[in-house]
């Protein structure tokens, strides 16, 4: 870095079209919009993540054992020290302001960085959180399969200046699953817990599905 | 931007350790410096500040050091339309004539990577911003609650 040359404006403005180029091409290699490739046996924007994992003592969590509750699903990885931890304050505020109606509403970290966050304390760095924070990791496939399930992206991506030589590239949302099982919405990076909060209470008093 | 132990010893050693924020530095202020308490030390930590340059010239923030990481790197968040966050490496960064240079959650942010023991809260540790032309200076970071979203006021 102090070898860095000065990039003069048109260079940054060259690159800043790259990347810019390079993270649409990323985005459009995988049509992840919700619906774009929804099954085919349900209504459009209708449909039931599902999801075989593990806790962070190895125990099988499925999406059918949270039948009854929400869940507010965030995908991340625990080498994450900017965006994963943003949103995991922002759930915990969320948690916090349920009170009593917290019992309704399960969240969940989904690791898309799984063999290293499985050996990395997951239940230890989710409870640094909210103790509510359910962290589950599970084999590539298993989470390759969870993600397509709730139509979200994420790749490995080598990157020298990341630790352990890679960064994880992943979908930043908060999606919400209904007590049924159905996918219900999701809030975008940076929605302010408030936002969340009132969303959730208004679904919870039976204001909306 | 790794810099040798022998560099950030003697780094530490030479740089005054200065405690009162914000901290001027040539035509520099730095301000609002603060880091997230880590889990343990095998995942990097995050810290922000903020860079204010009060001159009539730009300058830019060339390296940095710190006894807690063998690998501090300033690092961007970026979200695509779609949603999908990366982080990028961030080389010496501009800190434009009475502009500033800020990090923050969401942001760019500055990874402590190769943690040398855990970043507790209620504690401190010192960071050295080397900067072009203003520079190196040496700030105390306090580190704050991982539910911490902002410096203390």
């Amino acid at each position: 870095m102090r070898h860095a040359m000065p990039l003069t404006p048109l260079q940054k403005t060259l690159w800043a079209a790259a990347m810019l180029a390079a993270a649409g091409f990323a985005g459009l290699t995988w049509s992840g919009a919700p619906g774009a490739s929804g099954p085919s046996n349900v209504a459009q924007d209708t449909f039931r993540p599902e999801f075989r994992l593990e806790d962070a003592a190895g125990r099988v969590v499925t999406s059918d054992d949270f039948r009854g509750r929400y869940l507010l699903v965030f995908f991340g990885f625990t080498n994450c020290p900017d965006v994963c931890p943003t949103t995991l304050i922002e759930v915990a505020q969320v948690m916090d302001d349920l009170g009593s109606d917290a019992a309704q509403v399960q969240p969940i970290f989904l690791s898309v960085d799984p063999a290293r966050d499985a050996g990395m304390g997951l239940a230890e760095y989710t409870a640094a959180f909210h103790p509510s924070i359910l962290g589950l990791a599970g084999s590539p496939e298993a989470t390759q399969a969870a993600a397509e399930s709730f139509k979200v992206f994420f790749a490995r991506e080598d990157d020298a200046a990341a630790p352990g030589g890679y960064g994880m590239a992943h979908a930043s949302a908060l999606y919400l699953v209904g007590p049924e099982g159905d996918w219900l919405r999701q809030y975008d990076y940076g929605t302010p817990a408030a936002e969340i909060l009132a969303d959730l209470q208004a679904r919870l008093q039976g204001h909306l599905p | 931007m790794k810099l040798s132990i022998s560099a950030l010893l003697a780094f530490t050693l030479c740089a005054g350790v200065v405690q009162a924020d914000p901290i001027r530095q040539g035509n520099l202020e730095v301000d609002g410096a603060w880091a997230r308490a880590s889990i343990g030390a095998s995942r990097p930590g995050g810290a922000y500040f903020t860079v204010r340059n009060l001159g009539n010239e730009a300058d830019r923030l060339i390296g940095l050091s710190s006894p807690v990481s063998a690998m501090p790197m300033l690092h961007e968040t970026t979200v695509s339309e779609e949603g999908v966050s990366r982080m990028a490496h961030v080389e010496a960064p501009e800190i434009p004539a009475g502009g500033a240079l800020v990090l923050e959650p969401g942001g760019m942010h500055l990874m402590l990577m190769e943690l040398t023991g855990p970043l507790e809260e209620g504690g401190t540790f010192p960071l050295t911003l080397i900067f072009e032309t203003a520079g190196e200076v040496t700030i105390e970071v306090p580190v704050l609650s991982i539910r911490a979203t902002g410096p203390e006021e």
